[in-house]
C-alpha cells in the first residue's frame, strides 16, 4: 500500500469514526437509546485508534503499546471500583488526564519542530496553536484535579478568596500572555524554549487560581466548563497536528459542554461569569438566619426518628427532596425502602430533584436509578412546585441551597433569584442533616429555621432505617 | 488550504454539537457528561502519532507515552463508567413493564 492510499484510508476511517461521534451523542440524549449510543461513539474511538497505528508516522510501537495497556488497565479498573457517588470525581479526574494529554501532544509537538523532525507548513500558526493546546489543556488539567480535590473532600469545597486576588490574578494573566508572545515571537531557540516553559507553569498555576475562588454549591457549573475545555483542548492539538477528527471531536466535546454549562447557569439564575469570579459562599454569615429587615427566624427545632415515624405514618402524600447528603451517606437504597413503606402504609411518594441537586448535572438521577427508585416517582422541580402546598411532608434529605427559601425572598442573599424546590411550602417539613452548621455551599438555610420545620439531626442513612424499623414493627404488630 | 479547511471543520462541528445537545432530559446530564469526556479522550491519535514517532528523541517518546497513557485512561474509564450507569437506567425502565422507554 502506498503512502497515498494509506493517508485516503485512514481520513476516511476518521470520517466513519466522526459520523459515530455524532450519531452516538444524538443517541446519548435519549433514555432508550442511550446506552447503544454510548457503545456506537467507543466503536468509533476503537476505529480511530486502529487507524491512527497505521499511520506513516507511527513507526515505533513499543512505548505506545506499554501507554496503552497501562492506560486501559487503571482506566477500567477506575470504571469497576468506583462508587456511583463518587461519579463526579471520576469525571473531573478523567477530565483533568484529557487535558494533561493535550498538553503533551502540543508540547511533544513543539519539541520535535525544534528537534527539526517536523517541518510546519506555518510555523507562527502552529506555534501559536501549540501555546493555545498547552494553555486549555494545562488549565483542564490543574482546575479539574482542584475540582477532584475538593469533590474527594481532600480540599475544603469552601471558595478560596484573598485581599488583592484580582489584582493577581490580573499579573498572572498578563504574564501568561507575555511569555506565549515570547515563545512565538522569539528567535533564539534558548529563548523560546525557556519562554515555553515558563508558559506552560503560568497555564497550569491559572487552572489552579481559576477554581480556587468557586465554591463547592457551584461545582455541577465547574465539571461542565472543565468538560468543555477538555474538548477545546484536544480541538487545538488537532490544529497543531492538522488532524480532522480531532478537530471535529473536540469541538463537538465542547460546544456540548458550553450548553451543559449553560443549563446549569440558568438552574442557579447566575451568569458564568458570576459563577467564575464572584467568590460565592466564601462568607458563611452572609444571608443568615435573619430576613432581610433582620429579624431572626428562631431557632431550628430537632425530631426524633420515632416522631419522624409518628409525621410520616399520617402523612398521605409526601415528598423526598435528595441532596449531594444522601450522596454522602450513601441513602439512596435507603430512600427506595423509605418510598416502599410509606406507599404500603397508603401514601403517594415523589421524589423532587432538582437540576444543580448534587455536585454534577443529574447526579441525583443516577444514584437513585443504581438503587432502582421507580422511575414514575421522580418529579422535575417545575412539576412539584405547583403542587407542593399539598404535600403534607417534605423530606429533604441532605439538600441545602436548592430548598433554601432566601432564595425567593431575602435580596440580600447570594443565592436570591435561584429557582428553588419550595419545600418550605409543605405542611411540615422534615431536614434529614449530619450536623448544625453551614452546608457545603457555605450558606446558612432559613428553611431549617422555620416554623414548620424539624431537623432531624444524623447520618441520613442511620436515622431512615430507624424510621423504616418503626414502619415494619407497625406491620408485624 | 489545508488550513482553511480545518476551520471550515472546526466551524461546523461546532454549530451541530450545539444542535445535538439542546433538549436533552435532566436525568441523561451525568452519563451524557462522562460519555462526551470519554469523547474529548480522542486527542489520544494525537497522542499515538507523537509517541510512536522515531525522532531519535527520548523526551518526545516519554511525552508521548505518558500522553498516550493518560488519554487511554480518559477513553477507557470514560465509556466504561458511561455505560455502567447506562445500565442501571435501563434496569430501572425493565423493572416496571411497559415503561422502559421513551420519556
Amino acid at each position: 500500500m502506498n503512502a497515498e492510499t494509506r493517508d485516503v484510508l485512514i481520513n476516511s476511517a476518521y470520517i466513519i469514526t466522526s459520523i459515530m461521534f455524532v450519531i452516538g451523542l444524538k443517541m446519548l440524549g435519549r433514555q432508550s437509546t442511550a446506552r447503544q449510543g454510548n457503545i456506537l461513539s467507543g466503536v468509533g474511538m476503537l476505529v480511530a485508534i486502529v487507524v491512527t497505528l497505521l499511520d506513516r508516522q507511527v513507526v515505533d510501537f513499543t512505548w505506545i503499546s506499554v501507554g496503552l495497556a497501562v492506560g486501559t488497565v487503571i482506566g477500567l479498573a477506575c470504571a469497576r471500583v468506583i462508587k456511583m457517588t463518587s461519579v463526579p470525581e471520576m469525571v473531573a479526574l478523567l477530565n483533568g488526564f484529557g487535558g494533561l494529554a493535550s498538553l503533551l501532544v502540543g508540547a511533544a509537538e513543539y519539541l520535535r519542530i525544534r528537534g527539526g523532525t517536523v517541518a510546519p507548513e506555518h510555523p507562527v500558526f502552529t506555534l501559536t496553536v501549540i501555546a493555545l493546546t498547552i494553555l486549555i489543556g494545562g488549565i483542564t488539567f490543574t482546575g479539574s484535579m482542584y475540582a477532584f480535590a475538593k469533590l474527594a473532600g481532600w480540599l475544603s469545597g469552601r471558595a478560596v478568596i484573598f485581599r488583592g486576588q484580582h489584582l493577581s490574578n490580573g499579573i498572572l494573566v498578563a504574564l501568561t500572555g507575555l511569555s506565549g508572545v515570547v515563545y512565538v515571537a522569539a528567535a533564539t531557540p534558548e529563548v523560546k524554549l525557556l519562554a515555553g516553559a515558563l508558559f506552560t507553569v503560568l497555564s497550569l498555576v491559572i487552572g489552579w487560581t481559576l477554581v480556587m475562588p468557586i465554591g463547592g454549591g457551584d461545582m455541577p457549573v465547574v465539571i461542565s466548563m472543565l468538560n468543555s475545555l477538555s474538548g477545546v483542548a484536544a480541538c487545538a492539538a488537532g490544529f497543531v497536528i492538522g488532524n480532522n477528527v480531532l478537530v471535529v471531536a473536540g469541538c463537538l466535546v465542547g460546544t456540548s459542554g458550553v450548553i451543559l454549562t449553560n443549563i446549569m447557569c440558568k438552574a442557579m439564575n447566575r451568569s458564568l461569569a458570576n459563577v467564575m469570579f464572584s467568590g460565592f459562599g466564601a462568607a458563611p454569615a452572609q444571608g443568615g438566619s435573619e430576613t432581610a429587615d433582620g429579624q431572626s427566624l428562631g431557632e431550628a427545632r430537632p425530631i426524633s426518628p420515632g416522631d419522624t415515624f409518628a409525621v410520616l405514618e399520617a402523612a398521605r402524600q409526601v415528598v423526598i427532596i435528595p441532596g449531594y447528603g444522601m450522596a454522602v451517606s450513601q441513602a439512596q437504597h435507603v430512600v427506595r425502602e423509605l418510598g416502599h413503606v410509606l406507599e404500603s402504609n397508603g401514601a403517594e411518594v415523589r421524589v423532587a430533584i432538582h437540576p444543580v441537586a448534587g455536585r454534577m448535572p443529574g447526579h441525583m438521577n443516577v444514584l437513585l436509578a443504581e438503587a432502582s427508585v421507580p422511575y414514575e416517582q421522580l418529579v422535575e422541580m417545575d412539576a412539584i412546585n405547583p403542587i407542593m402546598p399539598t404535600m403534607d411532608v417534605a423530606i429533604v434529605i441532605g439538600a441545602n441551597d436548592v430548598v433554601n427559601p432566601a432564595a425567593t425572598r431575602d435580596k440580600a442573599s447570594p443565592i436570591y433569584g435561584m429557582p428553588i424546590i419550595n419545600a418550605h411550602e409543605a405542611r411540615t417539613v422534615i431536614c434529614l442533616k449530619r450536623g448544625k452548621g453551614a452546608g457545603f455551599s457555605g450558606l446558612e438555610n432559613q428553611l431549617f429555621v422555620m416554623p414548620n420545620s424539624r431537623m432531624l439531626y444524623g447520618d441520613a442513612k442511620g436515622t431512615l432505617q430507624s424510621v423504616i424499623a418503626e414502619f415494619k414493627g407497625l406491620e408485624t404488630a | 488550504m489545508d488550513l482553511i479547511l480545518l476551520f471550515f471543520i472546526f466551524t461546523l462541528a461546532g454549530f451541530l454539537g450545539f444542535e445535538l445537545i439542546a433538549k436533552v432530559p435532566s436525568q441523561l446530564h451525568t452519563p451524557l457528561m462522562s460519555g462526551s469526556n470519554a469523547i474529548s479522550g480522542i486527542t489520544i491519535v494525537g497522542a499515538l502519532i507523537v509517541g510512536g514517532a522515531d525522532d531519535g528523541s527520548w523526551v518526545t517518546s516519554v511525552l508521548g507515552t505518558v500522553a498516550v497513557a493518560l488519554a487511554t485512561i480518559n477513553v477507557v474509564g470514560g465509556y466504561a463508567v458511561t455505560d455502567r450507569m447506562l445500565v442501571m437506567f435501563k434496569k430501572k425502565g425493565s423493572s416496571k413493564a411497559g415503561n422502559g422507554g421513551a420519556s
